[in-house]
């Protein structure tokens, strides 16, 4: 059987707003995917050890208090120290779009700002997981 | 007219509105249209079968509230413009207050950084990234006594969303007041203390429940004796909308929010009407203009007949729902901002319409960052508007007796009445919450409109309809990640300044009362912020001693 594609949905920071995460974590589920949730207030040294405990193939950040330039990085960083970077990182939130390009150059795949849709979200894991698979 | 409402209409005006009208006279002598036809303080049912209507409706600051808790409503005094506004360090923060209350704001409201808000010093490790991003950063009492400089606390009411450490930045507030000769009798202001909803929707908490309702109860029966003017909590729904609720929903869950609330300080030995006139609440406001304005009527009017049936309040002040709302930060898009000034343009008339007491209007950049000073002041003088032109304020509850809006309100009370009555028979919130129940309830409507909105069923202009090809606008504010620094920096001398022997003894006499449940923890509070023990340092005695909270995911 063929191992379905696993994604953990992480929270960084301290900020409480779950709606984004929780209906992206929902939403990927619906579409088939194993999709780990962690809530809220993780730090990027947890969502790191739940990537390699769970062997997720994508981690997806949501963060709405502006702490992503500080935070997103950290995560793409530690990954690697722990010899995880085949893991894909991707992002969303109120992230300003001079923050993207900074943020895609440290490692972060893609940056999902408000009002995206989630084909837009499947989109992209179905592609980088062809490109990963060859 | 009838002569049943005739003749009480006599009673009201005798015994309830002359009294009003001799302290608060009217705005003007008299109020007319646009096109200066006069407009009446109050229109009543002409027609001669509404023999329910002093039942379910009644007039305006009397039982059951329905049309108001004031009896004159706007054309006494216009509600207070009170926009939240906090980020960077306590000085940058200071400026803006005093730039609001310049341009004719009327209250303050101060929005904290997130490690304020879950009881962290900006030296944390995990306060990186988060120092003075969505609200000021505060670390001891001396940020505090910059953020209030040149403010008199005896002139202006000042609301501060804050909830887990509420008792501590109150005593920090009540400390500023006292620096500046302002007795913490005459202070007036909210703390949001709301810890139910922290834990259903906004998540900010740090303690566990039992804890977190005690420091609430604490805060309550000291400000009952010590800080009489003082709205010792904010019961709130705002975010529970926000978090993807339905209007129904809102209203039921905070609500029975309310509920946990007095129960608790009744188990505690308070009698209801000692605390329950300082309650306040706070509501959502969203596009559907007519819903909302219904589900302010009909949470008044359910909040008052719990207050006078199940908790046998006497009272008039206890039963009235008296609230604050902010505009829904979760309509504005990051497409076409500028659209989103008409969003909250119809928003303030639903506030307006259905009879808040304050406002907040959300400012169109919000989608986006923090709002720039320009965007802002937008945001303000559309409540201005609203109050001066639109003839909205001229007359109370103008909604009433409209076929649509009263069967609205009708059937908002009975839905809502049903979810209280299943959480009440589930023993309470807290219960719900730990079972995860309204959590679960929530986040099926979230995702339930989420879809709508992805499949075209609901429009959203500018998102999933009418869109255009645009670029991002210039200028949004940010706030430098440098600051963190400066806090640092700032406790650093502190610390050095500070008497240590003084701090130490206050925060082990904080760990001996909180070790005991018949303590009242808010003076002993009010002793180690006067020593300059730090935001974190109180905190973390009460982490030691009362542990903390885990969320539990539902999904």
């Amino acid at each position: 059987m063929e191992r379905k594609t696993r994604i953990e949905i992480a929270k960084p920071g301290l900020d409480g707003h779950d709606r984004g995460a929780k209906y992206i974590a929902r939403a990927l589920k619906d579409a088939g995917y194993e999709v780990i949730y962690t809530g809220i207030r993780q730090t990027p040294e947890s969502i790191v050890a739940t990537a390699i405990q769970e062997d997720v193939d994508f981690v997806g950040l949501s963060l709405l208090s502006g702490a992503h330039n500080e935070l997103f990085p950290r995560v793409v960083e530690l990954l690697k120290t722990e010899g995880a970077e085949d893991i894909i990182v991707f992002g969303g939130g109120v992230i300003p779009e001079e923050d993207i390009e900074p943020l895609t150059k440290k490692g972060i795949q893609a940056i999902f700002r408000p009002g995206t849709p989630i084909s837009a979200v499947i989109d992209f894991i179905e592609s980088k997981k062809k490109t990963t698979a060859a | 007219m009838q002569e049943s409402i005739k003749n009480r209409k006599t009673e009201w005006e005798e015994s309830v509105l002359n009294k009003v009208l001799q302290k608060f006279p009217e705005r003007k002598e008299t109020f007319t249209t646009g096109s200066d036809k006069p407009v009446e303080r109050l229109y009543l049912p002409q027609e001669e079968s509404k023999g329910d209507y002093l039942e379910k409706l009644g007039f305006p600051g009397e039982y059951p509230y329905t049309r108001g808790v004031q009896p004159t409503m706007y054309r006494g005094r216009l509600w207070t413009m009170r926009q939240y506004a906090g980020f960077g360090t306590a000085e940058e923060s200071n400026e803006r207050y005093k730039y609001l209350l310049d341009q004719g704001q009327t209250g303050l409201s101060i929005a904290f950084d997130l490690p304020t808000q879950i009881g962290y010093d900006s030296d944390d490790p995990v306060s990186m990234g988060e120092v003075g991003k969505v609200g000021v950063a505060i670390d001891s009492l001396k940020d505090m006594e910059i953020l209030f400089s040149g403010i008199p606390l005896d002139k202006v009411s000042t609301s501060m969303t804050i909830n887990a450490p509420a008792a501590i930045l109150l005593a920090m507030y009540i400390a500023v007041a006292e620096k500046q000769g302002v007795t913490r009798d005459r202070i007036r202001g909210t703390i949001q203390n709301d810890i139910l909803k922290e834990y259903i929707a906004r998540g900010t908490y740090i303690f566990p429940p039992a804890p977190s309702m005690r420091l609430i109860n604490n805060t309550f029966e000291f400000c009952s004796k010590e800080v009489p003017k003082w709205n010792t909590i904010s019961i709130s729904g705002y975010h529970i909308r926000e978090a993807g609720s339905t209007a129904v929903q809102e209203i039921a869950f905070t609500i029975a929010d309310g509920i946990e609330y007095v129960r608790n300080a009744m188990s505690t030995g308070l009698d209801v009407d000692q605390f329950a006139g300082r309650l306040s609440f706070f509501f959502n406001a969203h596009n559907d203009l007519f819903e909302e304005a219904a589900k302010y009527r009909a949470a008044r009017r359910i909040w008052a007949r719990i207050m006078k049936e199940k908790f046998s309040a006497r009272k008039e002040k206890s039963m009235m729902m008296r609230f604050h709302t902010q505009t829904a930060g979760s309509t504005l898009t990051a497409q076409q901002p500028d659209n989103n000034v008409i969003r909250v343009t119809i928003q303030t008339l639903a506030a307006v319409l259905g009879g808040t007491q304050s406002l907040h209007t959300n400012s169109k950049d919000e989608a986006l960052a923090l709002p720039t000073e320009d965007s802002v002041r937008v945001a303000l003088r559309t409540q201005q508007i609203v109050a001066h032109e639109s003839g909205a304020a001229n007359t109370v509850d103008p909604l009433a007796g409209s076929y649509f809006v009263e069967q609205m309100t009708d059937e908002i009370e009975k839905e809502a009445l049903e979810y209280i009555e299943k959480i009440e028979k589930m023993g309470g919130m807290v219960r719900a919450i730990e079972a995860g129940y309204v959590q679960k309830e929530i986040q099926d409507s979230a995702y339930r409109y989420q879809k709508a909105v992805e499949k075209g069923e609901r429009i959203v202009v500018g998102v999933n309809k009418f869109t255009v090809e645009e670029e991002e606008p210039r200028g949004l504010l940010k706030v430098d990640p440098a600051l963190r620094d400066v806090q640092i920096k700032k406790i650093e001398e502190i610390k050095d300044s500070r008497d240590g022997s003084k701090v130490e003894a206050a925060l082990a006499a904080l760990k001996r009362g909180a070790a005991d449940e018949s303590v009242n923890l808010m003076p002993l509070i009010l002793d180690a912020v006067h020593a300059y023990a730090t935001l974190g340092e109180i905190t973390g005695v009460l982490r030691e001693e009362f542990g903390e909270y885990r969320e539990s995911i539902v999904l």
